[in-house]
C-alpha cells in the first residue's frame, strides 16, 4: 500500500462503490464503444483486405482474426474471474464479485466462438469438422468449466452465497486449468502421434500480425463493454432496495 | 480432545455409520460392476476390442462410480445438523473435512478395488496390466474423492445438486483418467509406466494438500 500513489488508491476505493461505479461506467461507455469500433474496423480492415493470403493455405487462414483472440480471451477471461472471485472472498468486495460472475457468459462465448471457429477451419485444412486435438480438447473442457460456474450460479438462489461459490470453483478450475492441459496434450501425443499438429507456429509476417493484435486489442475492449453491461444489470438487481436506485429511478421517471 | 484424536474419531464415527447402511456401500460397487457389464452388450463381445478398451471402460466406470457416491459425502451430515457442528469445533475444519473423505473412500473407493481384478479378467486384460490396474486405482481414487468433495461441498445446500455436482466435478477428474488408463494401457504392452504412476502419486499428494481448504470453505458457505 505504500508504494501506491494515494489517488490510485482512492480511485479503486471509489470505485467499489456501486453508486459511483454505475454513473462512472455510464460516462465511459460511449468511449469504450468507439474505441471498439475503431479497433475492429482497422483490425478486420488489416487482416481481410491488406494482410497477404497465405502461400500455403490460402485466404482460409483469415479466420485466426477471430479464432486466435477469442481464444486468448477464454483463457484470460477465466483466470479474470478468478482474481475477481478471490478479491470479492478476502475483502468481500460486492462490485469484485459481480465482475467475477458477469465475466463468466463473456467468457464462455469466446470459448464457443473459438471451438467453432477452430471447427470451420478444420473442415476445409483437415478434411474434418472435429480431431481429438490437445488444444480442442483442453478448449472443449474450458467451456465446461465455464457452463459449470455459470449453472453452479443460476442453481443458488441467494446471490451473495451464490457468488462466494463461484468463487471457489473458479480458483479450484484456476488451480486445474494447466493440469489438465498438459495432461490432455500428454495424452494426445501418446494416443495419436503428430497427424494434426501441422501447423507448427510458422514465424507469422508483421503485415498479418499487426492486424492480429488489433483484433485481440478489440476483443479486449469489447469484454470490457460486454463486462461493464451486465455488472451494471447486476448490481441493479442486487441493490434493488437501495436508496441510490430508488431515486435514480424516480428521476428518470420525470 | 487433541486434534488426531478427533480426526480419528470422525473417521471412526463415519465408517460405524456406513457399516450400519451397508446399502449405501453396496451401490456404487453394484453400479461400477453394471456399467463395466453393459459394455460388451453394447458393442459386441470381441475380445480383441474389449481388451483394447478395457483400460477405459474400467476407468470411466469407476470415475461415474465415485461420483455417484459422491452425494452420502456430507448429505446425512447435512441434514441433521452434525455438520454444523463439526464446522463449529475448535480445531481446523480442513483437517476434520480430510477425516471425512477419508472415510468416505475407505467405504467407496477401497470396495472398487477389490472387484477391479475380477473385471479385468471379464475384459479379457493381460495379467501383466492387472497389478498396474489396482496401482492407478489405489492412487487415483482417493484423487476423485479429494476433488469431489468440493463439487459436493458447494451444492450440498442444494435441492437439485445431483446434475450440477457432474458438470462441475467431471472435467476436474479428467488429468487422473488421462494418466491412469495410459499406465493400464501401456503396462498391457510390456512397455514402462514410471511416468505415469509418478504423475499420479504427485497429483495425489496434491489434492490431499489441497482440496480439503476449498472444501472446508465451501461447506461453511452452504451451512448459512
Amino acid at each position: 500500500m505504500l508504494l501506491i500513489p494515494d489517488s490510485v488508491v482512492r480511485f479503486f476505493h471509489r470505485m467499489a462503490s456501486p453508486p459511483h461505479f454505475y454513473a462512472f461506467t455510464e460516462r465511459l461507455m460511449p468511449w469504450l464503444v468507439i474505441i471498439f469500433l475503431f479497433l475492429t474496423g482497422a483490425g478486420l480492415y488489416g487482416g481481410l483486405y491488406l494482410a497477404p493470403p497465405d502461400y500455403q493455405q490460402g485466404d482460409s487462414y483469415r479466420i485466426i482474426y477471430i479464432h486466435v483472440p477469442s481464444a486468448w480471451m477464454s483463457l484470460f477471461i477465466y483466470v479474470v474471474m478468478a482474481v475477481a472471485g478471490a478479491i470479492g472472498l478476502v475483502w468481500r468486495i460486492k462490485l469484485a464479485e459481480i465482475v467475477a460472475i458477469s465475466s463468466a457468459p463473456v467468457g464462455a462465448s469466446f470459448t464457443f466462438i473459438a471451438l467453432v471457429t477452430g471447427s470451420l477451419w478444420g473442415k476445409p485444412m483437415w478434411g474434418t469438422w472435429w480431431v481429438w486435438d490437445a488444444r480442442l480438447t483442453s478448449e472443449l473442457i474450458l467451456l465446461f468449466l465455464y457452463l459449470g460456474v455459470i449453472g453452479l450460479y443460476g442453481a443458488i438462489d441467494d446471490k451473495r452465497v451464490a457468488s462466494k461459490a463461484v468463487a471457489i470453483l473458479a480458483i479450484v478450475g484456476v488451480v486445474n486449468i494447466p493440469i489438465i492441459h498438459y495432461s490432455v496434450e500428454w495424452w494426445n501425443t501418446l494416443h495419436q502421434g503428430p497427424t494434426v499438429s501441422k501447423l507448427d507456429k510458422p514465424s507469422i509476417h508483421v503485415s498479418m500480425l499487426i492486424p492480429l493484435l488489433l483484433m485481440a486489442l478489440a476483443f479486449n475492449v469489447y469484454y470490457l463493454i460486454a463486462l461493464i453491461q451486465r455488472a451494471r444489470v447486476e448490481l441493479l438487481q442486487r441493490e434493488r432496495n437501495s436508496q441510490w436506485v430508488k431515486t435514480m429511478v424516480m428521476e428518470n421517471k420525470q | 480432545m487433541s486434534l488426531s484424536r478427533a480426526f480419528f474419531a470422525i473417521i471412526r464415527r463415519d465408517l460405524v455409520l456406513a457399516l450400519r447402511r451397508r446399502a449405501e456401500i453396496a451401490n456404487p460397487l453394484l453400479f461400477f460392476i453394471l456399467v463395466i457389464t453393459l459394455f460388451p452388450l453394447g458393442i459386441g463381445a470381441q475380445p480383441h476390442l474389449l481388451q483394447a478398451i478395457a483400460p477405459g471402460i474400467i476407468w470411466v466406470s469407476a470415475l461415474l462410480a465415485a461420483m455417484l457416491s459422491l452425494d452420502s459425502l456430507f448429505r446425512s451430515d447435512f441434514d441433521d445438523g452434525s455438520l454444523e457442528q463439526i464446522l463449529l469445533s475448535a480445531h481446523p475444519a480442513s483437517i476434520l473435512v480430510l477425516g471425512k473423505i477419508i472415510a468416505h473412500w475407505l467405504v467407496t473407493g477401497l470396495p472398487l478395488l477389490i472387484v477391479a481384478p475380477l473385471l479385468a479378467v471379464f475384459l479379457g486384460m493381460p495379467k501383466n496390466s492387472i497389478g498396474i490396474l489396482l496401482l492407478t486405482l489405489l492412487l487415483g481414487t482417493p484423487v476423485l474423492s479429494l476433488i469431489g468433495a468440493i463439487g459436493v461441498a458447494l451444492t450440498v445446500g442444494l435441492r437439485r445438486g445431483g446434475m450440477i455436482l457432474s458438470l462441475l466435478v467431471l472435467p476436474l477428474y479428467v488429468p487422473v483418467l488421462i494418466f491412469a488408463s495410459n499406465a493400464v494401457e501401456m503396462a498391457g504392452s510390456g512397455l514402462p509406466v514410471n511416468a505415469q504412476i509418478n504423475i499420479l502419486v504427485s497429483i495425489l499428494f496434491m489434492a490431499l494438500v489441497l482440496a480439503p481448504w476449498p472444501t472446508s470453505a465451501a461447506l461453511k458457505m452452504s451451512i448459512n
